[in-house]
């Protein structure tokens, strides 16, 4: 565990800030918390609508168990307590985008219970700095509609796509201390979520957005009052809007002001927080059990099968990376960082056993390096994911095992992959048909050393004089001049051996 | 020849299938004196094109020779709380003007698959708030019933389901759906001298039912007789995956399992319902239903339901807390009626609308349960309401260990006139003190006529059941049906 040393330095001396946030996370549903409607992104205004969004006279919520699994599986996820009878309420408000006149949610017996989350602070070497983020609660909740207020001069339009559709509402305890602990836990969460498959994670659809309460203290102190920062909707955005807040709650108590308890808006354009409504006009929610719906009750092999269907999670999986297949903390971490990655490096990796006839743990070096280096690089000029590589796993595991068994040098292979990514050929035709394989023959080696040596007298005289460092220039020389096919062990030993003669 | 809307439930169906008379001249008839009952106000709507349309439906099954369903060419009236495609549903409510439901409920589905037609759409107290039908914001409905002092004065005719009640005991139509909420069956059914029965609560789906009070609901049939209420049950019953409080269990067939002898059961007799200034002709009827029953072979035995008294006031902040709730959603942006001052905003529009929209009682008890809920208040009110539901629900639990059904009158009086409670919410509320208690717990209950008091005015007898035990209930109606002999029925005047 690490103390944060993140401080704000006022005219009074340092403060500290207590950072603690609610994520609002979409769960992923074919529909809606408690009607059959659909809930893709993007859709034509109102075209994703039941009565029971609408809240036609009448009509009753029925809770889908695919949205109640989803969040069961996030609590067993963040190792949390699940509660096995929990219950609904309503969350009583009149706007526009809210049908019922309610929000169900739940206030008094959540889903989930206390869970929480690990995070690394140093991304190089992430089991250096951790910390653990308490999680109080997990429950689910219908989202609202939206309000379109550019269609009419006079008049809103109303969507209700997303009124209805599950949230998961996972609410941390104040444990973070830092703009960048409260980046690091959110980033942590959405990975968590999406190696669940709970929740896309899509800050920019919306489908994650985080309610952040932030409050200042000098070290030591008891909690200051906080304030709470509305919809947040991307991790560098959440960032900013905490060390603005945190910096304004210091300018205001410094300057002999005193903190209201309030909800305040976030303005990425201006980065600045404003004040929405404060605690005297805050709403009287009237929340009471729905007696629309009964109590959720789960049972064993309900909960049985949430549990089996969970993936390794991401710690666990970094751990194994490390341990088992023997890669560095860091190349462990940046491969386990988002489940797709994981997902396709495993893919990779069985490729690249069988195609060399070998244990994974033998393989797992060399494959996390092609794809990490030569496979992102690609991936980051051509602007695709992962999973629309342009190279399949097969394909990568055959140019891996070419350097493996020493058909060509590593020099080679990045030419052999440039023209992969071009010409969708294998690796192997590419290598035939070009002649790019590696030459091991010693005569050609060292008919190119000879030329090389003679060429370049002055700088051999400097060698056995000493200058050793040129020993390098040898060898780039005499690999030019085999335009790279040189074996680069037996070009370094017959080297070595002419130079010595 | 009879006269076919003499005719109840099952000797309609009985007639159908036999071939007496076609749906369609039942149909007919129905409509007629639906026609003609305008000064009773017992319908908001006439939909005499559906009950034909219906008729017309089985009289081709017949003649087809396929099998007919259980309530096969019985028109009926049904109640404004139900949804039914493309007729307007308003709970006697303005804010709902103009909302034409592109949905059926479960329960009016049910019926039409099970044979029935639709009159039309009955009056009630907006809401279902109400014990009277006064709330009704298209006029309340009249009574069929006049007392027998020559005056003519306009009487009650209980409430909610008024209209239901007044069409049924005037033969505008056999039978109607009813819901009960806090006795809005029962009252209603012992006001006009007629049958209803509340199933437990989960029998009949909510689906498609507007709201009152989610966790009280609960649909159920009006008919003249206990045989005609067995039947419809039964047609309206069954579980649906719709209504999450909906109960999964098949539907018995209550009409085959009649039986008025009551050999072996016993019947509780609840000493709290005996108050203190009891009317005494509501005394001698329920002395007299004990008596009926012991004939029918059943032992009475006096029991016990201590936490009676504070089921009324309970009642009155769990009804309103849910209603305050349910009837959010009446806000003018989607359905119904919208009232838009020139340059109002949102919450403009939502002040003018409901108050425009909602009738005074409503707005009682909107308030009321938006104060139960309110922060600060919620465990004062609502909390302990909860507990004393629990309470009222273990009551009954024990009271099973000693009896089978329980026996009280359905209402503290026979029907008042109108206006004569309109001003004193808590009188009218007292209406509801001997059905709240079953409706609390979820629990089966009906009332049957027992005779008439001294005005000429019907007087209700009220069985309340185990959970589930709809069969004894109305095994116990029909044994005291059998011995009251009631055939009054009111003098036409309209």
């Amino acid at each position: 565990m690490t103390e944060s040393t993140y401080r704000i330095q006022g005219a009074t001396g340092e403060w500290e800030v207590v950072i603690g946030l609610e994520v609002h996370a979409q769960v992923t549903s074919n529909a809606k918390l408690f009607s059959g409607a659909a809930t893709a992104f993007g859709a034509e205004p109102n075209a994703q609508v039941s009565l029971v969004d609408a809240a036609m006279p009448g009509m009753l919520p029925v809770p889908n168990k695919e949205c109640i699994r989803q969040a069961v599986r996030t609590g067993m996820a963040i190792g949390a307590q699940i509660n096995r009878w929990s219950r609904f309420d309503r969350k009583n408000y009149f706007y526009a985008d809210l049908p019922q006149g309610y929000q169900i949610s739940q206030l008094y017996h959540p889903l989930v219970g206390e869970g929480a989350v690990e995070i690394s602070l140093d991304e190089k070497n992430p089991d250096a700095q951790t910390k653990t983020i308490g999680i109080e609660r997990i429950h689910v909740e219908q989202d609202a509609g939206k309000l379109m207020h550019d269609q009419h001069p006079t008049m809103s339009y109303v969507d209700l796509n997303r009124s209805g559709v599950a949230l998961m509402e996972i609410v941390s305890r104040p444990d973070m201390r830092s703009p960048a602990e409260a980046g690091a836990y959110l980033k942590k969460l959405r990975t968590i979520l999406r190696y669940v498959g709970s929740c896309d994670g899509n800050m920019e659809e919306g489908s994650m957005r985080a309610d952040v309460n932030v409050s200042v203290r000098k070290p030591g102190d008891e909690f200051g009052t906080r304030t709470e920062t509305k919809n947040v909707n991307s991790v560098r955005y959440v960032m900013a809007a905490i060390e603005h807040e945190a910096n304004r709650q210091v300018d205001v108590l410094e300057s002999g002001g005193t903190i209201v308890q309030e909800t305040r808006l976030y303005d990425p354009d201006r980065n600045e927080t404003r004040s929405m409504r404060s605690k005297e006009d805050a709403h009287d929610y009237r929340y009471f059990p729905d007696p629309d719906l009964l109590p959720l009750e789960l049972d064993d092999a309900f909960l049985d099968e949430c549990k089996a269907s969970l993936p390794e999670l991401p710690d666990a999986k970094r751990k194994r990376y490390e341990t088992e297949l023997g890669l560095s903390a860091y190349n462990a971490a940046v491969l386990t960082a988002e489940a797709e990655t994981a997902r396709w490096f495993e893919g990779l990796l069985a490729e690249c056993a069988k195609a060399q006839g070998k244990p994974e743990a033998e393989v797992a070096k060399a494959a996390a390096n092609w794809l990490l280096s030569e496979l992102y690089g690609a991936l980051n000029r051509l602007g695709k994911t992962i999973d629309d590589s342009p190279v399949s796993q097969a394909a990568g595991a055959e140019l891996i095992a070419l350097v493996a068994d020493g058909t060509i040098s590593g020099t080679i292979a990045k030419q052999v992959f440039e023209i992969m990514l071009e010409t969708g050929e294998p690796a192997g035709k590419i290598v035939e048909e070009r002649g790019l394989k590696q030459t091991s023959d010693t005569g050609a080696i060292d008919a190119a050393i000879a030329k090389v040596l003679a060429d370049n007298a002055d700088k051999v005289e400097q060698y056995k004089g000493g200058k050793e460092a040129l020993f390098g220039f040898f060898v780039g020389q005499t690999m030019k001049a085999m335009q790279g096919k040189g074996n680069p062990q037996l070009v370094n030993a017959q080297l070595k051996k002419a130079l010595s003669e | 020849m009879t006269d076919l809307t003499d005719l109840g439930v099952a000797d309609i169906r009985n007639g159908v299938r036999a071939g007496t008379f076609s749906a369609r001249e039942v149909a007919t008839a129905f409509n007629a004196n639906v026609a003609e009952a305008k000064a009773l106000n017992a319908f908001l709507i006439d939909t005499p094109e559906h009950a034909l349309a219906a008729a017309d439906a089985i009289d081709a099954k017949r003649a087809a020779g396929e099998e007919l369903p259980i309530m096969a060419g019985v028109p009926i009236g049904m109640k404004d709380l139900f949804c039914t495609v493309g007729v307007e549903a308003r709970a006697a409510s303005e804010i709902l003007n103009g909302f034409k439901p592109t949905y059926e409920s479960t329960v009016s589905q049910k019926l039409w698959d099970a044979g029935c037609g639709m009159l039309g759409k009955l009056n009630m107290d907006q809401f279902a708030m109400g014990s009277s039908n006064e709330t009704s914001a298209f006029g309340n409905v009249i009574s069929p019933w006049r007392r027998n002092d020559g005056g003519n004065a306009p009487l009650a005719p209980g409430g909610s389901s008024g209209g239901s009640s007044a069409a049924i005991s005037a033969r505008l139509c056999p039978a109607a759906t009813g819901t009960d909420t806090g006795g809005s069956i029962r009252q209603p059914a012992a006001f006009t001298g007629i049958s209803g029965i509340k199933p437990t609560y989960g029998r009949c789906s909510r689906w498609g039912v507007i709201a009152f009070a989610s966790s009280l609901d609960q649909a159920g049939p009006m008919a003249r007789d206990v045989r005609d209420c067995a039947i419809m049950l039964e047609a309206m019953s069954g579980f649906d995956p719709k209504d999450s409080t909906s109960l999964d269990l098949p539907v018995p067939n209550w009409e085959a399992g009649l039986s008025s002898n009551l050999k072996g059961k016993r019947v509780g007799i609840p000493k709290e319902y005996r108050m203190d200034g009891m009317n005494a002709e509501i005394a001698a009827i329920w002395d007299k239903g004990a008596e009926w029953l012991r004939d029918a072979g059943a032992e009475i035995v006096e029991v016990s339901l201590p936490h009676t008294r504070y089921a009324l006031p309970a009642y009155y902040i769990i009804a309103p807390a849910e209603a305050s709730s349910n009837l959010a959603r009446y806000d003018g942006v989607r359905y119904g009626q919208r009232n838009l001052p020139d340059g109002a905003g949102l919450q403009d529009m939502y002040a003018a609308t409901r108050a425009a929209g909602f009738g005074p009682e409503v707005k009682r008890r909107i308030m009321i349960g938006t104060y139960v809920l309110s922060a600060g208040f919620y465990d004062a009110y609502y909390t302990q309401a909860q507990k004393v539901r629990a309470l009222i629900a273990r009551d009954f639990a024990q009271v099973w260990e000693h009896c089978d059904v329980l026996l009280a009158p359905t209402a503290p009086s026979a029907a008042f006139g109108l206006g004569e409670n309109s001003d004193d919410p808590i009188a009218m509320y007292l209406n509801d003190v001997f059905a709240v208690p079953a409706s609390l717990a979820g629990l089966p209950a009906m009332s049957v006529p027992g005779g008439l008091d001294s005005q000429g005015l019907p007087l209700g007898l009220q069985i309340i059941g185990k959970p589930l035990d709809e069969q004894g209930v109305l095994n116990a109606g029909l044994a005291i049906e059998e011995r009251a002999g009631f055939t009054a029925r009111p003098g036409k005047w309209w």
